[in-house]
Formats: C-alpha cells, sequence, structure tokens
C-alpha cells in the first residue's frame, strides 16, 4: 500500500531524478546497449535471458515447482504416520506398484517408497527450494538493484547458474519413475547405505541420479556464489560502501561465501561415493557382509562421508537461513519505519555465525562413534553460536519496540519468522549439549528442532520476501485478503505440525520409522498425535495452494503499482523504474549518500539512500 | 465418491475465498489507502496479541497433556546412572530456554501491538544502544559457559570407557538388516574374536572358532537378559550398513559401523520389574495392553525395555526390535547358566569348525564342565 501521499511521491521522484542526473555515476550504459540486442525475442526474453530479474525469476518459479511435490511426498508419508490402517489404494494411479493392494483391497504405501518420499522430500526441500528457490531467487533479483549495479558481473555464468539448477531439477524429477524407485537413505545419503546397491533399492539407479543431480546442483551454487560474490565486490555504485549495503546485501554476500567454501567438500564426497559404487574403491567401506555376500572392502571408514558431508551439512543451514534474516531484516525495518537496530552487530553476528558454522558439523555426529573426546569442541563452538543468534533476536524485538508498525503480509511473515526463529534455535541448544543429544538424536525432536528453525522459517522469510517484492518482480501487488489468510493460516498451521514432535521425540519416538514406532511398545500410543499433525498438514498444504494461486492470480490480474516506491523504502530498488527494463535504470545510476536505514529521523518518515548528508548531519544514525 | 466430494468442496472453499479476496480488495481501493492500513493494522495487531495467548497456552496446556511420556517426566526417568545426568542437564536447558522463549515471544508480539500503525504515530529513531547490546551478548554467553560445563562434564562421565581391572560384563550388538545379534561371553567372561570374512549363513557373526574363547559365546535367541546395578560394556558392530543400538529408558544411543567397533557403557538401576511398578502408577497405565482384549493384561504389566535401531539402514528400519530384561542377579545367574554355547550347539562338527576331528577339552562328556558354575559365575 502506498504509504506516501501523491504530492510526495511526485516531488519524491522529481527530487530523486533531479539527484541521480546531478550526482548520479555514468557508465554511457545506454549508449553501448542500443536496442537490447539481447532481449530481441520471446526465447532470449523470457527463457534463455541473461538478465538477473528474470533468472530470479526462473528461480522462484522451479522452486515453487518443487516446493509443490515436496509437499505432496510429505502428505502422502503423513497419511501413511497419522493413518496407517487407511487404505490408500486410491492412490495406486499415481503411485503403481509402490501401492500394495492385498487381498482383502486394501491399499498399502510400500516401505521402500515411504523412505524414497521421505529422501527426496528432505533434498528437494533443502537444496532446490530453500537454496535455489531462496537465495538463487533473492540474490539475482535483488544484489544488482540493491548495490545500484546494471546486472551481474557475468550474466552468461548466472544464466549457466540456473540451467544447471534446471538440468538438476530434471535428474532428480526423472529419478522419480525408475522402476527400482528413487534414492531412499535419507538427505544425508550416508554410506554403506548407499554405496550398495544390494543394501537398498533406492540404492541402485536411484542413488546415482540423485549423485547426478546433487552434482549438476553443485555446479549451479557455485557458478550463483562466485558471480553474487564477484558483483558485491565489485559493481556497488559510487557512494556504496560496504557500511551502507542493505542487510540483505550483507546476507547474500556472507551466504555465497559460504556456499563457495563448503559446496566443493560436498561434490568431494559424493564423488568419492561415486567411486565406491561404481570403481571398486573403498573410501567408505570395510568389513562389509550385505546379503549373506562378503565384500573385499577394506579400509575405509563410513566416518569419513559423513564429515565430509556435515562439513557442507551445517553450513548449508546457514545457506538457508541467512538470506531469510537479511530479508527479514530489511522488511522489519521499512515496515516498523524504524532503522533496524544494531545495524553493525546485525552483520558483525553474521559473518561470526557464518565463521562459526564451520566448525561445528560434528554436531551432527556426537553419536556415530567418533573420538568423544573431539565432541568436546564441538560442543562449545555449537553453543557459542547461540550468542549472536540471541543477538539477532534481540535485535529484531527491539526494531519493532517504539515502531509505527504496518501490518501487512510481508511484514507479518517477518515477525512469524522471528517466532519461528526463536523457537527452533532454543531446541538447538538441546541438541548442542552432547550428553542430552545421547537421548534425543535421531529422534522426533530433532526432526521439530530443524523444521521450525529452518523449514518453516526460511519459508517464512521467502514469504516475506515475496510479498515484499513482488510489486518489483512482476509490477503488480499481491492479494492482501489472501495473503493474511495464508499467513495466520500457516503460523497456527506450521506450529501445530511440528510442535508436538518435540513431545514424541522427548518420549524416545525415532525418526525415520515407517510405523511412527507402532512396533514398539514405548512409541506406539501417539496415534491420536499422529493423527492431529497429519490433519494439520494436509490444511496446511491448502493454506499453500492458496499462496501459490494468489502469486499466479496477481502476476497478470494483481492491483497495478502506480508509484516507483509504493512502500516507501530507501533502498536503490524503488528507484528504478516501475517495470524495469535491461540494464535496471534509463539513465545514470543513483549515488548513494547514507546507510540504508534513514526511517523517521528528524522527524522524516524516510531519507532514500540518494539523498546527500544534510549539513551536520551524520551516517548510521550517530 | 467421497473423495471426490471432498475435492469438489475444498475446490469450491478456495474459488469463495479468492472471489472474497478479490471483493476486499474492491473495496479497500474504494475506501483509501489510509483508511484500509488503519482497519488492518487494528485486526493483526490484535490477531497477533491473540496468537501470542493461544500459542503460549497451547504449549502450556500441551506440555501439562503430554507430561508422563516427557523424558524425565512421570514415569519415564532415566533407568540407568548415567541416564538421570541427561535428565537433569535437559531440565536445566528446559529452565532457560523457557524462559527465553516466554520472555521473547510477549515482548516480539506485545510490542508489535503496541506499536501498532497509527497515523499520528511516530516511530522513534532508535539505531542502536551499546549497553544494551552488551548486556545482551554477554547474558546469553553466560548462560552458555554454564549449560557447556555442566554438559561437557556429564558427557565425559557418560563416554568414559571401562578399566580393564574394573568390575563389568561386556556384551556385543551386532546390527545387520534386519535384526540384531546379540553376543554373550559365556563362562570364561570374554567375548571371542572374529573376523568378518568367515561369515557364513551358520557363523553370523564371522566367529574365529580356532579361538578358545569363542567356544563358549552365546548367541541369545529370545529375550536378553541384564543384571541389575552392574556395569554393562556393549560392543557394537554392523555387518552391512550403519545402525544404531538405542536403548531409550537406558539413555543408550551409539552407532554399529561397519569395520569399526564402538561402544557404550552404562549400568542399569531399575529391573523390569521395577520398572513395571513404576507404571503402575499412572492411570493410563491401566488402560488394556491390547485393546482388541480389553479384559487381558494390562499395559503396565507388559513393559519391557526395548532396543531400537537409530540410524536409518534401509527398508526395514523401523522393525529391529529386541527385549532387554533387567533382572536382580541371581535371576540372571539362573537365566544365564541355560544359556548353550553356539558353538557346541550350532557350529561343532560342521564344516565351518575348524577343530572338526579334532578332540577339545569341552567336548562332550565334559558337558557337563560346559555349563557355568557358580564360581565361573561369579567372576563376571
Ligand atoms: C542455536 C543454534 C543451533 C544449535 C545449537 C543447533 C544444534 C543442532 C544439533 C546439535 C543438531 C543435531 C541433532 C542430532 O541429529 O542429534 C541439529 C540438527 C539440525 N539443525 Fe540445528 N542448531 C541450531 C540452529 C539451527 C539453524 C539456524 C538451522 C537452520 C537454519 C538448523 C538446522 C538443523 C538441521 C537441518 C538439522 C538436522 C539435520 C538432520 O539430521 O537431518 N539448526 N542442530
Ligand atoms: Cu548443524
Ligand atoms: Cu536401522
Amino acid at each position: 500500500m502506498a504509504e506516501v501521499t501523491k504530492v510526495a511521491v511526485e516531488s519524491l521522484d522529481t527530487l530523486e531524478e533531479k539527484l541521480t542526473q546531478e550526482l548520479g555515476y555514468d557508465d554511457h550504459f545506454h549508449e553501448h546497449h542500443h536496442g537490447d540486442k539481447y532481449q530481441s525475442n520471446f526465447l532470449t526474453t523470457y527463457i534463455f535471458s541473461t538478465d538477473h530479474k528474470i533468472i530470479g525469476r526462473q528461480f522462484l518459479i522451479t522452486g515453487i515447482f518443487w516446493a509443490l511435490m515436496g509437499a505432496l511426498m510429505s502428505l502422502v508419508f503423513r497419511l501413511q504416520l497419522g493413518f496407517p490402517e487407511a487404505d490408500l489404494a486410491w492412490l495406486k494411479p499415481i503411485l503403481g506398484k509402490w501401492i500394495q493392494v492385498n487381498d482383502a483391497g486394501i491399499g498399502k504405501l510400500d516401505p521402500e517408497f515411504y523412505y524414497a518420499l521421505v529422501t527426496i522430500h528432505g533434498t528437494v526441500l533443502v537444496f532446490f527450494v530453500l537454496t535455489a528457490g531462496l537465495s538463487g531467487t533473492f540474490s539475482n533479483i535483488l544484489i544488482p538493484l540493491q548495490v545500484g549495479a546494471r546486472d551481474m558481473a557475468s550474466p552468461l555464468l548466472n544464466s549457466f547458474s540456473y540451467w544447471f539448477f534446471f538440468l538438476a531439477s530434471v535428474v532428480m524429477f526423472l529419478s522419480l519413475f525408475l522402476s527400482t524407485g528413487p534414492f531412499s537413505g535419507g538427505w544425508t545419503a550416508y554410506p554403506p547405505l548407499s554405496a550398495l546397491p544390494q543394501a537398498s533399492e533406492g540404492s541402485g539407479a536411484g542413488m546415482t541420479m540423485w549423485i547426478v543431480a546433487m552434482a549438476l546442483f553443485i555446479v549451479s551454487a557455485l557458478l550463483g556464489g562466485i558471480n553474487y560474490i564477484t558483483t558485491v565486490l565489485n559493481l556497488r555504485t559510487k557512494g556504496m560502501n560496504l557500511w551502507r549495503m542493505p542487510l540483505t546485501i550483507w546476507a547474500f554476500f556472507i551466504t555465497a561465501i559460504i556456499g563457495v567454501l563448503s559446496f566443493p567438500v560436498l561434490l568431494s564426497g559424493v564423488l568419492l561415493l561415486m567411486f565406491d559404487r561404481s570403481m571398486g574403491t573403498s573410501f567408505y567401506l570395510s568389513e562389509i557382509v550385505v546379503g549373506g555376500q562378503i565384500l573385499d572392502r577394506i579400509g575405509g571408514s563410513p566416518i569419513l562421508y559423513q564429515h565430509l558431508f556435515w562439513f557442507l551439512g551445517h553450513p548449508e543451514v546457514y545457506i538457508i537461513i541467512l538470506p531469510a534474516m537479511g530479508i527479514v531484516s530489511e522488511v522489519l525495518s521499512v515496515h516498523a519505519r524504524k532503522p533496524i537496530f544494531g545495524y553493525r552487530a546485525m552483520v558483525l553476528s553474521m559473518l561470526a555465525i557464518a565463521f562459526l558454522s564451520f566448525i561445528v558439523w560434528a554436531h551432527h555426529m556426537f553419536m556415530a562413534g567418533v573420538n568423544p573426546f573431539i565432541s568436546n569442541f564441538f560442543v562449545v563452538f555449537t553453543l557459542i553460536i547461540a550468542v549472536p543468534s540471541a543477538v539477532k533476536v534481540f535485535n529484531w524485538i527491539s526494531t519493532v519496540y517504539g515502531s509505527n508498525f504496518r501490518f501487512n503480509s510481508a511484514s507479518l511473515f517477518a515477525l512469524g519468522f522471528v517466532s519461528l526463529f526463536i523457537s527452533g534455535g532454543l531446541t538447538g541448544i538441546f541438541l548442542g549439549n552432547s550428553a542430552i543429544d545421547v537421548q534425543l538424536h535421531d529422534t522426533y525432536f530433532v526432526v521439530a528442532h530443524f523444521h521450525i528453525v529452518m523449514g518453516v522459517a526460511a519459508f517464512f522469510g521467502m514469504f516475506a520476501g515475496i510479498y515484499h517484492w513482488f510489486p518489483k518482480m512482476f509490477g503488480r501487488f499481491m492479494n492482501e485478503t489472501l495473503g493474511k489468510i495464508h499467513f495466520w493460516g500457516t503460523m497456527i498451521g506450521a506450529y501445530a505440525v511440528f510442535w508436538p514432535m518435540h513431545y514424541t521425540g522427548m518420549a524416545g519416538v525415532p525418526r525415520r520409522y515407517y510405523d511412527g514406532g507402532a512396533s514398539f511398545d514405548a512409541f506406539r500410543h501417539f496415534t491420536e498425535l499422529n493423527q492431529f499433525i497429519t490433519v494439520a498438514a494436509i490444511i496446511v498444504f491448502f493454506l499453500q495452494v492458496i499462496f501459490v494461486v494468489n502469486f499466479f492470480y496477481s502476476i497478470f490480474n494483481g492491483r497495478k503499482v502506480t508509484t516507483k516506491n509504493p512502500w516507501g523504502a530507501n533502498t536503490l530498488e524503488w528507484t528504478t523504474p516501475i517495470n524495469p527494463g535491461h540494464g535496471n535504470w534509463p539513465g545514470k545510476i543513483p549515488a548513494v549518500h547514507r546507510w540504508p536505514y534513514d526511517y523517521s529521523k528528524n522527524g522524516e518518515e524516510f531519507v532514500p539512500q540518494y539523498v546527500p548528508l544534510r549539513a551536520g548531519e551524520h551516517d548510521h544514525g550517530h | 465418491m467421497t473423495a471426490l466430494l471432498i475435492i469438489l468442496c475444498v475446490i469450491l472453499v478456495g474459488i469463495v475465498l479468492v472471489q472474497i479476496a478479490r471483493i476486499v480488495e474492491l473495496i479497500s481501493q474504494i475506501k483509501g489507502e489510509r483508511e484500509v492500513m488503519r482497519e488492518s493494522s487494528w485486526w493483526n495487531a490484535h490477531l497477533s496479541l491473540v496468537f501470542l495467548v493461544v500459542f503460549l497456552a497451547g504449549v502450556f496446556l500441551s506440555s501439562y497433556y503430554y507430561r508422563n511420556e516427557l523424558l524425565g517426566y512421570g514415569p519415564h526417568k532415566a533407568a540407568s546412572a548415567h541416564g538421570s545426568d541427561i535428565d537433569s542437564m535437559f531440565n536445566v536447558t528446559l529452565f532457560f530456554t523457557g524462559l527465553v522463549f516466554i520472555i521473547t515471544h510477549i515482548a516480539l508480539f506485545w510490542f508489535a501491538y503496541k506499536y501498532r500503525w497509527r497515523e499520528d504515530r511516530k516511530a522513534s529513531f532508535i539505531a542502536h544502544d551499546t549497553r544494551l547490546e552488551v548486556i545482551w551478548t554477554a547474558v546469553p554467553a553466560v548462560v552458555m559457559t554454564l549449560l557447556v560445563v555442566r554438559g561437557l562434564d556429564a558427557w565425559n562421565t557418560i563416554m568414559a570407557d571401562v578399566d580393564p581391572n574394573e568390575d563389568y560384563f561386556e556384551i556385543e550388538a551386532v546390527g545387520q538388516q534386519f535384526n540384531w545379534i546379540i553376543r554373550y561371553p559365556g563362562p570364561d567372561g570374554k567375548l571371542g574374536s572374529r573376523d568378518f570374512r568367515l561369515t557364513t549363513a551358520l557363523n553370523q557373526v564371522g566367529q574365529d572358532f580356532r579361538d578358545p574363547k569363542n567356544w563358549d559365546d552365546i548367541i541369545v535367541a529370545q529375550e536378553c537378559y541384564l543384571p541389575v546395578n552392574k556395569k554393562i560394556r556393549v560392543r557394537i558392530i554392523a555387518k552391512d550398513v550403519l545402525h544404531n543400538f538405542y536403548l531409550p529408558q537406558f539413555r543408550v544411543k551409539m552407532d554399529a559401523v561397519p569395520g569399526m567397533p564402538t561402544y557404550f557403557v552404562f549400568t542399569p538401576t531399575k529391573t523390569t520389574a521395577e520398572y513395571r511398578n513404576e507404571l503402575r502408577k499412572y492411570p493410563e497405565y491401566h488402560k488394556p495392553y491390547d485393546p482388541a482384549d480389553p479384559q487381558g493384561p494390562k499395559r503396565w504389566e507388559k513393559f519391557e525395555y526395548e532396543l531400537a535401531c537409530a540410524e536409518l539402514c534401509g527398508k526395514g528400519h523401523y522393525s529391529m526390535r529386541r527385549i532387554f530384561r533387567v533382572v536382580p542377579q541371581e535371576e540372571f545367574d539362573a537365566w544365564y547358566r541355560q544359556q548353550e554355547s553356539y558353538y557346541l550347539t550350532q557350529i561343532r562338527g560342521k564344516e565351518e569348525d575348524p577343530n572338526k576331528g579334532k578332540v577339545l577339552d569341552i567336548d562332550p562328556p565334559a558337558k557337563d564342565t560346559l555349563s557355568p558354575t557358580p564360581a565361573t559365575l561369579s567372576k563376571i
């Protein structure tokens, strides 16, 4: 909703044009790029585009596709967990042989396929949705727009980044149709299970395709990451020094660095796994007898894979959450009409989290058989992460304090993010203490922890970003009423799904049990709770369908944006035309004179970054 | 048919929602943006408060409702010596995190409510506050230090291996798809050596029968018994893929890794009978064990300690159940005396037997000397 009255807007727009004309940076862009030779037909404009704004939207829409796929998978395995007696024969037309119909005509989900669903659900949500769909989308759309660049440093590599992701998606998708099924050994793909086709059907062709898809995905992540880093370092507009970058840019920048440092380790990990699978090496295998067959593999260690995996795996969870944190910081500040509290502390805490994220990986391996002495270090570093995390939470809350808080879909999702990050982060403190983790490891408590702190929270950050930047992406608004239904329903629904899992986890119920623990006396009396969770999950799914409908409907029919800066925000993306073309700014690039959080300063509701400091005024609200 | 109806209903509800949303959007364009902002802020600020109350109430009520199922509460206090350390660490952490959870949630939603958008409100320009920031960096740091110190103290005690001169009892758990093979050392108190290359259908765990320590080893087919208040060292290993040796009531969990033996040391402090008596105090354990048989035994009467697998190992991962029964020493001795050597009953004289044709001093009629005497038993 346009906050600024018409008069103010007009004078602001003229002010902005005047200032850009006077002080802006002239790179003679449009003299060199006459008539947009790169965007001459539909194919080059929308499909094989090298424009960062199109690539961002491609990431987003592919991400939405995978989010729906992943959610549908989760509904099928939630049905199995909540209603194990239910007849699933009606799924046979879709799932075919994976639904076994017995003599009485009752259809049951095949356990092998249950594990395949859980595995692919985890893989695509972590990598395809919350990495590519979140960081890929917003890094692409926002980095050039917010640092004041015409495009990414290498638009071509950038489009390769998307197309490698697309290929990875195709390979992963096709693996769903294998007769032996997709990979079924969990998203972490621990060997020997993942290395031995004899040990599980899904470890055959399904695993080969999983590795190929992941390798392609890693290439995509690296191409993207290198580009984001270079763009932030080299293509900032005049005056945009590092301490004037919006927190979104800081977040994407740090995320990209983490990704570039950790993804190659995962790649080497899965390549060695590939060698073990097909070339007879024994990096991860030793003394194995599988299905009565004695393998001549000696000397490897399954633990080595876990080290390589979690050396990416833990930074990966921050690759997912940092962009969401950046988006939430920006959205909260804009809609609170108040500077983000503790800007420098926010940046430093992100840097601290990024650094620490590289030295805590073995907290996933306390019970893996590593030397218990080594775990001491990982406990210490893991619990230290709670400190910068706490600082961020306190800063968000303080940003809301004393604000003039505009409630809309974007700011609501940002608020929700803070709540989820608190709830899920606090359970991390239990898990990070190895002594407590003895009991909680691989139970539903872990499932509750990471779905709340990473899964749902990162989705909330993504939603906040979509509702907030939709006007920039598509020149229209999303429907606010549907947005608020989407928010409140999901907020309540997501807690209803994941909060109770703390209880089953504390009762000791292990995760990844096809029957939810029904064959154990100690685990079986959560029937009603499991039904409740499943019903809540179905409702939450339909709320996401509302979002998707709203999204696509609004692209074509949403209320049109009529002013350049509908939220009254300070950052540079709102100085581009409502539908920015190739090169983003029609003329000069605006120069930057201040940090992006001058909201409600000296009686002015907002002071955009292109406005020079007034006489005697200090930057950063000092 | 019903499925079709449900789908139709859902689609209908969806269409109605979308239509309402469109109408609201149209009305709001007539009302003007300021008015819409005012209404939206009022409504959502109040919804935030309602959410805060409902959420916190839900958290408290649900944890009260499940109080008897939870770690360290009700009947589910740890049944092992080190387990109570874990439970108390859990509670200390719960106290601190619970406090933070409540305070931050109240602050977050209360501020959002209190400072909701109003035409006449001016947000304050507060960019930072060094004193506050130092405080709220330092306080979590101190609390974390406390938790780390206590946690590591407990951790290093729990994970300490046995001293060879100490009095302990060692068993072996071998994980395979999809069951556990549990080996007891027999009268000599020592587990014989293994080599995975010797594995056959009969010699399941690849025991090397040239090693006399293997001759009396027992592979338990049914329930496994453990003496109460005795230090148990479980040697854990897997044959094929990763598994995890998980005894929830004893707070025991350790991966079983092919090619790399791991261990876990624990001391059961409650016999199965004592645990049953604990459960008996709670009404929910007076429900019938088998709902189809309301006259049958009650839940508490049928309680057993169960071994589960806690590392995904394939499609049968959820079904690797074994029963462990903790009993007083005398009862254990009696049970142990009845167990028979796997070598003598299953292997001796067969193809797998490297000592075929040789006379061993354990061969019958020396069978008597094989069954454990009280003297050898007291050693274990
Ligand atoms: C206060 C900070 C945090 C601490 C101390 C912490 C600690 C832990 C620990 C120790 C585990 C391993 C549990 C186990 O398997 O037994 C774990 C699991 C996990 N955490 Fe966190 N965590 C924190 C925050 C986060 C954040 C911010 C994210 C993501 C954005 C995250 C995502 C995950 C995921 C995905 C797993 C499970 C991986 C799996 O086993 O499948 N955690 N966490
Ligand atoms: Cu981690
Ligand atoms: Cu298992």
